[in-house]
């Protein structure tokens, strides 16, 4: 099962949350607003997980793999 | 053999360049852009920028180094000729194309009246904008905005940061007023509370220079006169489409697309970001057009895919729309349609008031969700309004939702 991994720049981060919007199961805002996301997520959710780097205001999400 | 143009370098531009070339579409790829700069993102121009430094930026280049494209920069195109596929850039040069993307966006809408020709006053759009605004807030005490949208806001808001006194005037009686009054109320208080002068329900009758032609006052409605060193003129936006008249696009003043944002009448012209205009499901199908940046983001990325593709494989652009402003230590979010909204009630608020989330209802329908630091909160809501729930079913879940921010203060407004 192949998967991809996602990073996320904390420095760049402002917690605009559209990358949840984009891609629930992968990202959420926790009660202190800070991003939390899994890290290692299966391929078969590439789609989504590209529309959440399409639609961060800041750039800060990266895909590898 | 001519390829994909895209007439427009910014974000929904690029976005479709890298759509089309995501699709599989390897042939020639043209992109025509009237600023001399490569695509790069808007949002930090009304905000870190006018406080910032050169790497702040060089920070705003959006990578595009890898991607496969002849950049027509500094360009801008005056006409289209559908029949001949071409389109006309300023000096005369012809660009042939085979499928068509517009993503020309919008301008700012400038100050017209007297005092028009005045130094010291600003709009902001573009880099080179926001480079001459932080050249003259650093020597500036004063400012004062004309007009108190989300640039107008946003620019209040650094300029405070700055140190310096604002004065920020709306004909409104809120500011915001595209987010209605809720939000529009908490939004004066944030402002009056970090030192603001609020002028509202006010216009203004001219801006005064000294001896120099450097704007000097801006002399309100009621001739009232408020000393400004800069001014910033932030009365919204206008669709660049006046070099689409005549071409047998129908435009209003937005290029009226269908819901694969392919133009009306032809299927070799799409469209993409604040120039689109395309029918909502939201709006009962009725035509709208979203001059925010998750939208061009968006619809440049469905409009590049769709362009490559023939007619009876688009998909359409259903997305529920999404957008913020960040003032202060506050972030400002909407989904949905707010303009829509015929009555608009807070769904849940924290016992210190600092966050809270409010709905707005059309025809017993959610039409939009706004919120103020509740940005946790709004992915739920965002579903919500693209599955048209009722508002007492939201309500309703609300109140049993354990990380809600808790119980409103009984509160409806228009």
């Amino acid at each position: 099962m192949s998967t991809i991994k996602v990073h996320v720049d904390m420095n760049l981060c402002q917690s605009h949350g559209e990358c949840v919007f984009a891609a629930p199961d992968v990202f959420e805002l926790g009660d202190d607003d800070v991003l939390v996301w899994e890290d290692e997520v299966d391929a078969s959710k590439r789609a989504e997980l590209e529309e959440a780097v399409n639609v961060c205001p800041m750039l800060a999400i990266k895909l590898e793999g | 053999m001519a390829g994909l143009v895209i007439v427009g370098a910014s974000l929904a531009g690029l976005r479709a360049a890298q759509g089309a070339r995501a699709a599989g579409f390897d042939g020639e790829l043209v992109v025509v852009g009237d600023e001399r700069h490569r695509p790069y993102t808007r949002p930090p121009l009304s905000k870190e920028l006018l406080g910032g430094t050169d790497d702040d930026l060089a920070a705003c280049a959006f990578p595009c180094d890898d991607l496969d494209v002849t950049w027509r920069l500094g360009s801008q195109a005056v006409a289209l000729d559908v029949a001949a596929r071409e389109v006309e850039l300023a000096g005369g040069a012809r660009v042939a194309y085979s499928r068509l993307i517009l993503a020309t966006g919008c301008r700012a809408r400038p100050w017209t009246g007297p005092g028009a020709e005045l130094d010291g006053l600003h709009t902001l759009r573009h880099l080179d904008d926001a480079v001459a605004l932080r050249a003259d807030l650093s020597g500036a005490r004063r400012l004062v905005i004309v007009g108190a949208g989300f640039i107008g806001c946003e620019v209040a808001a650094s300029a405070r940061k700055l140190g310096l006194d604002v004065t920020l005037i709306d004909i409104a009686p809120l500011p915001m007023p595209a987010l209605g009054a809720t939000l529009g109320e908490r939004c004066a208080e944030l402002h009056r509370s970090h030192g603001v002068d609020l002028r509202l329900g006010t216009g203004i009758a001219a801006l005064h220079g000294d001896a120099d032609g450097r704007v000097s006052a801006v002399e309100l409605a009621d001739g009232e006169r408020i000393g400004a060193d800069a001014v910033v003129i932030a009365l919204g936006a206008i669709p660049n489409s006046e070099w689409l008249r005549g071409s047998g696009l129908e435009l209003q003043p937005g290029v009226v697309c269908d819901e694969t944002l392919t133009a009306q009448g032809h299927d070799e012209i799409l469209c993409a970001g604040d120039l689109a205009a395309w029918p909502h499901s939201l709006a009962g199908g009725a035509l709208v057009r979203v001059e925010h940046w998750t939208n061009a983001a968006e619809q440049g990325t469905l409009a590049g895919r769709n362009a490559v593709v023939e007619r009876a494989e688009r998909t359409p652009y259903t997305a529920v729309p999404s957008f913020w402003s960040d003032q202060y230590d506050v972030k400002i979010q909407a989904v949905g349609l707010p303009r829509l909204a015929e009555r608009v009630t807070i769904a849940e608020a924290s016992p210190e008031g600092d966050r809270f989330v409010a709905i707005g209802e059309r025809d017993g329908q959610v039409v939009t969700a706004l919120a103020f630091n509740g940005a946790r909160r709004l992915p739920w809501y965002r579903r919500q309004v693209g599955s048209g729930a009722a508002p007492d079913e939201v309500l309703a879940a609300v109140a049993a939702d354990p990380k809600a921010f808790g119980a409103p203060e009984p509160a409806v407004r228009a």
